[in-house]
């Protein structure tokens, strides 16, 4: 076997579809039916774990690290929320993929500012469009609304026949088709050979451009699929929630996101999913204990996974069902998160 | 054209702020190439400290402001000792989400200790008002912090230059490896070059109440500044701080009297600019290696 297919081998491999992952998403659909009293919460979750999505895709496989990801969700947001307050697409999935699209056109035209220079650079940059975008959102309250946001948002069913109704369902199973298919989309991008090219410039850079891989050129482009993501993601909320409001932009979000995909676990998709759980459960104890200060627990969680280490806790929470593997099926373990610092 | 020039007297007196709020961090970007989010929060507890012992104690304003100093340095040392040492080595990442997070628990915590709204330091009647020299109206309370920030960069410019301390920070910062193989204590020079950082951004949120604002998301809304300060100015030098910050300083207060209604787009715009231009920085080497 030489090197090459050998490659391909493993690439194939990782890429076939596991138990685990069918009984995940069963377990996702049956929530639905499970809890009908909870679609609010679990949209939200939904919404989120897009959104962590988006960042895993250039954070875990990029090794980008990006203060500014709001920035994306916003104009999704607003381009969602115009488009249906003035009729221009009434239609939810189509405005949903023009508000990506807008989203999209944002992202490679920043493309260019975030790929040059080094890490502390690209926290600048990022963060430095996200907030011009929210200037500018402020600005223009003649278009955006302003402080109040959009307002008086009514959506028409989706695809001329579910109407979004008051509890939330349709708008549950609506995010969760949603959700469902962007990740098929990037589960094959991340198995693609381009995917593949990602990880090795997440590597090392260098070397990745010595083996004739484009670095700038494939950074571009994970950019801004990974905007088209956050874009979805912020149409989802307005259509979901009819409203916009400036703090879509806000910082508070993308360091939250940023928390959201490092309680999951970088580099495997699933870590933005299993993350928007934990983090909204977390927020909920949260503001039970202390309803206002809040961020002062978000802050220690994040300050404690820092100091124990990412890598040395997701091992100590895998430790459990390895055993159970181990001890069941007489094999080594199988659940392992490929995770990487970036 | 005495609007410009009080403008201009203006804008330095901003700039000169923001450079001592933010040089502690060009030092620390560029000696350990560690990016602390958190620098605010230091400028923050300064702040506080010399709210409360003006407002509260009444102590003199210029007592309290060494004071700012001296409590932000304490808080600094400490938790370098205690958490910041074990991150040096860690990614970029890490460091992020680390010194995010200490950021929010300050802000909760300030927040819940002196609720969320802006508090103001009593000022003595003399740095009160403003006069007006040759038909330019020059703010008393300006002036102060334009003498009190040039005479501490001069100082600093002595330190890091004339002094033993100056250069044994230069070769570290120049190549760690090689200033610790001659002897040098790197670890150490570090410690203290962070707690004397911090101190300075003490010092400047003590200073910056009256002009910039002081409320507990005060770490979070200028974040982006420092941010500017250091990866435009770079970290070779402390001139290329000291210029940028005299750069933003200027073209935020320009920007906000001449285009008010494009008021914060000038400073993200310059800075955008500037990174496409000179991507690792107007002045030399970049910030982070």
């Amino acid at each position: 076997m030489n090197a090459s297919s050998d490659v391909g081998y493993h690439a194939q491999r990782q890429a076939r579809w596991h138990y685990g992952e069918a009984a995940f998403w069963l377990v996702v659909l049956a929530c639905g039916f499970l809890f009908p009293s909870r679609y609010l919460i679990m949209t939200d979750i939904l919404r989120l774990a897009l959104f962590a999505m988006s960042l895993d895709l250039i954070l875990g496989y990029a090794g980008i690290v990006s203060l500014g990801h709001a920035a994306f969700f916003g104009v999704g947001a607003y381009a969602a929320g115009l488009l249906a307050l003035h009729g221009i697409i009434n239609e939810p999935v189509l405005a949903l993929i023009a508000a990506g699209l807008a989203a999209m056109v944002l992202g490679f035209a920043t493309s260019f500012l975030v790929i040059r220079g080094v890490d502390l650079t690209r926290l600048m940059v990022t963060l430095g469009i996200a907030l011009l975008l929210e200037a500018l959102a402020e600005r223009f309250s003649n278009i955006t609304g302003g402080t109040d946001g959009l307002q008086g948002i009514e959506m028409q069913p989706i695809l001329g026949a579910i109407t979004f109704d008051m509890f939330g369902k349709a708008g549950f199973f609506y995010s969760l088709a949603v959700l469902f298919i962007l990740f098929l989309l990037a589960r094959r991008i991340v198995h693609s050979p381009f995917g593949l090219s990602l990880r090795a410039i997440k590597n090392n850079p260098l070397r990745a451009a010595a083996i004739g891989i484009p670095v700038n050129r494939r950074l571009i482009a994970i950019y801004t699929i990974a905007a088209f993501y956050a874009g979805i993601a912020g149409a989802l909320f307005t259509q979901t929630t009819a409203i916009a409001s400036l703090d879509v932009f806000a910082f508070d979000r993308s360091a939250d996101l940023m928390l959201v995909l490092v309680i999951g676990g970088t580099g495997y998709l699933y870590g933005g999913l299993i993350g928007a759980v934990i983090f909204r459960m977390l927020q909920e104890v949260f503001s039970t204990i202390t309803p206002q200060y809040w961020q002062f627990w978000i802050g220690l969680v994040l300050v404690v996974i820092v100091l124990v280490g990412r890598q040395r806790l997701h091992r100590w929470v895998l430790y459990v069902p390895n055993l159970i593997i181990k001890q069941v099926m007489g094999r080594k373990a199988v659940v392992a998160v490929p995770e990487s610092d970036a | 054209m005495t609007s410009i020039l009080t403008n201009l007297f203006d804008g330095v007196a901003y700039g000169m702020l923001l450079f001592v709020l933010a040089c502690g961090l060009a030092v620390t970007l560029g000696l350990m190439n560690f990016v602390n989010l958190a620098h605010g929060a230091f400028a923050m507890a300064g702040g506080y400290v010399c709210m409360l012992l003006v407002n509260q104690h009444g102590w003199p304003f210029f007592a309290a402001l060494p004071l700012a100093f001296v409590s932000s340095a304490v808080i600094g040392i400490v938790l370098e000792r205690v958490l910041y040492r074990h991150l040096y080595a860690r990614s970029h990442l890490d460091q992020v989400l680390f010194t995010i997070g200490l950021t929010f628990m300050s802000v909760a915590a300030v927040d819940y200790i002196q609720g969320s709204s802006r508090v103001f330091i009593n000022l003595p009647a003399a740095l009160q008002g403003q006069f007006d020299l040759f038909g330019v109206g020059i703010g008393r309370y300006r002036l102060m912090i334009i003498v009190i920030c040039g005479l501490l960069t001069i100082g600093l410019q002595m330190v890091l230059a004339k002094t033993r301390f100056g250069s044994r920070l230069r070769a570290a910062v120049d190549d760690p490896r090689a200033a610790s193989g001659l002897g040098i204590n790197v670890p150490q020079v570090f410690a203290f070059t962070f707690a004397f950082g911090c101190g300075l951004a003490g010092l400047g949120g003590a200073l910056s109440a009256e002009i910039l604002g002081l409320d507990p998301y005060f770490p979070l809304k200028f974040m982006i500044y420092f941010l500017i300060v250091v990866t435009v100015g770079g970290s070779s030098s402390i001139t290329g701080p000291f210029l940028a910050s005299l750069l933003l300083g200027i073209g935020d207060v320009a920007g906000k009297y001449y285009v008010p209604k494009m008021g914060p787009f000038v400073i993200y715009t310059m800075m955008i600019v500037i990174l496409i231009w000179r991507p690792n920085g107007l002045f030399g080497r970049t910030a982070a290696r």
